[in-house]
């Protein structure tokens, strides 16, 4: 007598719950020491502790030592060409709503060769998070200057020393219009990852700028803003509309000339929320055109809606 | 030279000159062709839109020519369209009958009406030489009349619905089918400028024009059996094919002559619960388009020459990548900046071998109107199962020609193409070496747990990235052989004429027309002629090397330079494809789509 067998099911080694194991792809090829290292343990911790589906998160990237981020997490993703990460990233978020879009790169990417696109990115506000990791350097060509590097740095493609003035990355994306705007350093953990996980919650264009020491070219960028280098680590305290007198003088992350003021303070400057303020997305924008077009013409099928047109044409 | 297919052909020799003018019975006509003289603000477009559509309602060929200057506004423009009962190929060399509403309308396009042509002149601004005994001279106050007409305010605004009344009184058109175009024109608009379009209409169409011209002409009934047609140019033609195929994503940025492609496509693709975005650059639109397609939604950028230059890098991606795409190059004359309202084919070695490295994509040419709805169609069928980028060629020609086709059987070709999302099994890799790539869009479960990167670096089958010499090869290799077996799919290209004889032109994209209406003449006076017109130009389909050896000459025609080798681009890639010495180059780059006369003259030359 034949018993039925069940047809044995092929051993699925996705796991119930997103671990950072899970999460853990190729081994990072950065150098030791390297502060992207930091950036990418506070993105295992915060999706772990988010528990997002692991097929609906996206990484993408240019090109850059800090764009070599898709490789190291096992998800979705893609390494895209230099500067243009942004475009292939608002490309993905407003086809795709039920996707969580990360984007990753450095300063060259984000504000020399795509300075464009971080521009018109944040003035869409196309719903994304983006993660700029900044180190004032270009790290994967052998240290040239980069759009961030301070006057006076000496690369090799300023022997002398750096002589334009550098980008000022909090008030190119205020101007821009970016509706989420945060600073921090590699080196403060907790206050990276809470920044990280709020540009995450929030609903458009999320940018976090992360001081990232570049080792190899760019050793003690950052020291001044690291107490354990005998630097000052200043937070930016945001007013709780508690009414309290102490709340007058902290800062108000929706008054835009006071992010302004913040953003002027010379360096290493401030770390924290610089502004957060609620408009539109381009998603929930486009998307109300497509719901109300649909609206227009009761939900036709897509042959019923060519046919109409193609009889206007008759 | 005049035209060799007497344009204003007589079927039907009515009694051409009676006492009573009134009686007149009308001329049967199987073709006509009409220029339309004026600045580019008069509307002349909108004349030869009425005349296409009506031909289109009628069940009569028609194919429509235009410059338009490239500046704002103003500026000299004509408007020709072609009517024919029988099969128009193209839009005629010579004119039958002129319109010029402005004394410089005269005196440049006089050149362009045949011996015996009529010329139909607004009296008010054009004083023609009289004397020159070749053409019939209508002479009518078109100007004053309009105003006359429509009371002062209006000015001379509406003197080409005017000169549509003329027209549809000279030709015998159906009133009511135009007087119903209009309505439709002009209903979504002010009800006031109905009512002004249909007054101007009236006077031209009572004008007794019988005082100053002797004939009336009818185009002949033509029982045309099949589907109604449709007329549109071929801009909207590829923009509903691209609908027809399913693709509802799409990202570009404005330039002539691509950008109405995207205007329809902005308003369209929302009532399909698509989308269509404008971008800040060219960069952010072919990228923005990789992430539509990436996401799993095969998506459109589009541009002319200048658009697709900067394009080209993130288009190696794609290849790269393999992800599929759609790139629209609405060509114009280069290099740079070059002719912006002209039409030139020279952009086919930048489809072909534009970017850096190996970047095997497939090219494709729409050879008229009717075919750019179609070549949507194949180029996304053929994107999404090679998963590459597909590129299609047309022209500044063939995007403002107004055609009427067969309406397409929507019914049979629509397709709804949704995401694959379907979980993928423990062997996925998104670059196998022995399969053609077929992407994880993102929200797919991997069920072995590893989630895949797609990227611009060189790869190992799990898209990790490697410098392995071994892996370099053989993913070159992956990139080629898959549109090595597209052209062994593709359909054996047909000859037009002669199977075999004397000379067979190769062409491809909007030149069709001319090609063949060049052919079919040149059979009829007895030459041995044919022709073939590629649609796959890159691959290119198997077996052209038979097919040329039937001829003793091969002569490629195309709207480029012959460059310094003294070929042009198509026959360089044919010579350099089959080294086959007797494959010879016609080319010619004044801005301008070929005349027949000009390819008959050529091809009987070359030897």
């Amino acid at each position: 007598m034949s018993t039925a067998l069940e047809t044995p099911v092929a051993p699925v080694n996705q796991p119930e719950k997103l671990t950072k194991k899970a999460l853990t792809a190729d081994h990072p090829t950065w150098c030791p020491g390297c502060g992207d290292f930091a950036v990418l343990a506070s993105f295992y911790k915060i999706l772990e502790k988010r528990q997002l589906p692991q097929e609906n998160i996206v990484t993408l990237a240019g090109i850059g030592c800090s764009s070599r981020f898709p490789y190291f997490v096992n998800s979705h993703g893609a390494h895209f060409i230099h500067g243009r990460s942004i475009p292939l990233a608002s490309g993905v978020s407003l086809a795709r709503p039920d996707l969580k879009v990360f984007v990753f790169g450095g300063d060259g990417d984000g504000f020399s060769i795509g300075g464009n696109h971080l521009e018109h990115g944040a003035r869409k506000n196309v719903n994304l998070t983006y993660v700029i990791m900044d180190n004032f350097v270009y790290g994967l060509t052998k240290k040239q200057t980069s759009p961030t590097s301070p006057i006076g740095f000496k690369t090799k493609t300023d022997p002398t020393g750096a002589i334009d003035q550098p980008v000022n990355p909090m008030k190119k994306l205020i101007s821009a219009g970016a509706t989420f705007i945060a600073r921090t350093h590699h080196t403060q953990v907790n206050h990276m990852n809470a920044m990280i996980e709020r540009a995450m919650e929030h609903e458009g264009f999320a940018v976090v700028e992360v001081l990232s020491e570049c080792v190899e070219f760019f050793p003690g960028a950052f020291d001044s803003g690291n107490p354990r280098k005998g630097g000052e680590f200043k937070v930016i305290e945001e007013k709780k509309h508690d009414g309290t007198p102490e709340d007058l003088s902290r800062h108000d992350v929706t008054d835009e000339s006071a992010a302004y003021q913040l953003a002027d303070l010379p360096f290493p400057g401030v770390f924290g929320v610089f502004r957060e303020v609620k408009r539109p997305s381009k998603n929930t924008l486009e998307q109300k055109w497509i719901e109300a077009s649909r609206a227009k013409f009761k939900n036709a099928s897509d042959l019923e809606l060519l046919q109409q047109t193609f009889d206007r044409m008759k | 030279m005049r035209s060799l297919l007497p344009p204003t052909t007589v079927c039907d020799e009515s009694p051409s000159s009676t006492g009573n003018r009134a009686d007149l019975r009308p001329q049967k006509i199987r073709d006509a062709i009409i220029r339309l003289a004026g600045n580019s603000q008069d509307g002349i477009q909108s004349i030869g839109g009425f005349l296409a559509r009506l031909a289109g309602r009628s069940e009569q060929e028609v194919m429509t020519y235009m410059t338009i200057p490239s500046t704002i506004s103003g500026g000299p423009s004509i408007f020709q369209v072609r009517i024919g009962s029988g099969e128009v190929l193209s839009a005629g060399d010579e004119a039958d009958f002129l319109v010029a509403f402005y004394q410089h309308s005269y005196q440049d396009h006089v050149v362009s009406l045949r011996e015996g042509g009529i010329l139909l002149y607004d009296s008010d601004n054009v004083q023609p030489d009289l004397s020159d005994k070749r053409f019939v001279y209508v002479g009518v106050p078109i100007t004053g009349l309009t105003v006359e007409a429509l009371g002062g305010t209006a000015k001379d605004k509406g003197k080409n619905i005017f000169v549509l009344g003329l027209l549809a009184s000279i030709f015998h058109l159906d009133v009511d089918k135009l007087k119903a175009l209009m309505r439709e024109r002009f209903a979504s608009k002010d009800e006031s400028l109905v009512n002004t379009a249909l007054m101007a209409f009236q006077a031209g169409y009572a004008y007794p024009v019988g005082n100053v011209l002797n004939n009336r002409y009818q185009f002949e009934k033509l029982e045309k059996s099949g589907r109604p047609q449709v007329t549109m140019d071929g801009n909207q033609a590829l923009a509903y094919g691209l609908i027809a195929a399913g693709v509802r994503y799409g990202a570009a940025y404005p330039i002539t002559p691509w950008s109405s492609i995207m205007e329809v496509l902005r308003s369209e693709l929302p009532k399909y619960g698509g989308l269509f975005v404008q971008c800040e650059d060219e960069l952010a639109a072919v990228s923005m388009a990789l992430g539509f397609s990436y996401s799993g939604h095969l998506a459109i950028t589009g541009s002319s020459g200048p658009g697709i230059s900067l394009k080209t890098e993130a288009i190696g991606w794609a290849s790269m990548a393999e992800i599929p795409l759609i790139i629209v190059n609405v060509q114009r004359g280069g290099p740079s900046t070059g002719l912006p309202t002209n039409v030139e084919q020279s952009d086919l070695y930048q489809a072909i071998f534009g970017g850096h490295g190996d970047s095997p994509r497939v090219v494709l040419a729409p050879s008229t109107v009717e075919d750019c709805f179609y070549i949507a169609l194949e180029a996304a069928r053929i994107a999404r199962q090679y998963s590459t980028p597909v590129f299609i060629l047309s022209d500044s020609a063939l995007a403002t020609r107004i055609q009427a086709f067969d309406e397409p059987d929507l019914k049979s070709l629509m397709l709804e193409a949704k995401p694959d999302l379907s979980p993928r099994g423990v062997d996925f890799r998104p670059y196998p070496l022995d399969q053609i790539t077929q992407h994880a869009p993102p929200g797919s479960k991997m069920l072995g747990g590893k989630y895949p990167i797609v990227t611009g670096l060189e790869h190992d089958e799990h898209g990790h990235p490697t410098g392995s010499p071994r892996l370099h090869r053989a993913m070159t290799a992956k990139r080629r052989t898959k549109l090595q077996k597209l052209a062994g799919e593709l359909p054996p290209p047909q000859v037009y004429g002669d199977e075999e004889g004397e000379a067979l032109i190769v062409g491809w994209g909007s030149t069709y027309g001319p090609i063949h209406e060049a052919v079919k003449l040149g059979r009829e006076s007895g030459e041995s002629l044919s022709a073939l017109h590629l649609r796959h130009l890159n691959p290119l389909p198997e077996g052209l090397d038979k097919i040329f050896k039937r001829y003793k000459r091969v002569i490629v025609a195309e709207l480029n330079d012959e460059g310094i080798y003294g070929y042009g681009q198509l026959a360089t890639i044919l010579r350099a494809r089959y080294g086959d010495p007797h494959i010879r180059s016609f080319t010619k780059t004044d801005g301008l789509t070929f005349r027949v006369k000009e390819i008959l003259e050529a091809v009987l030359k070359i030897s």
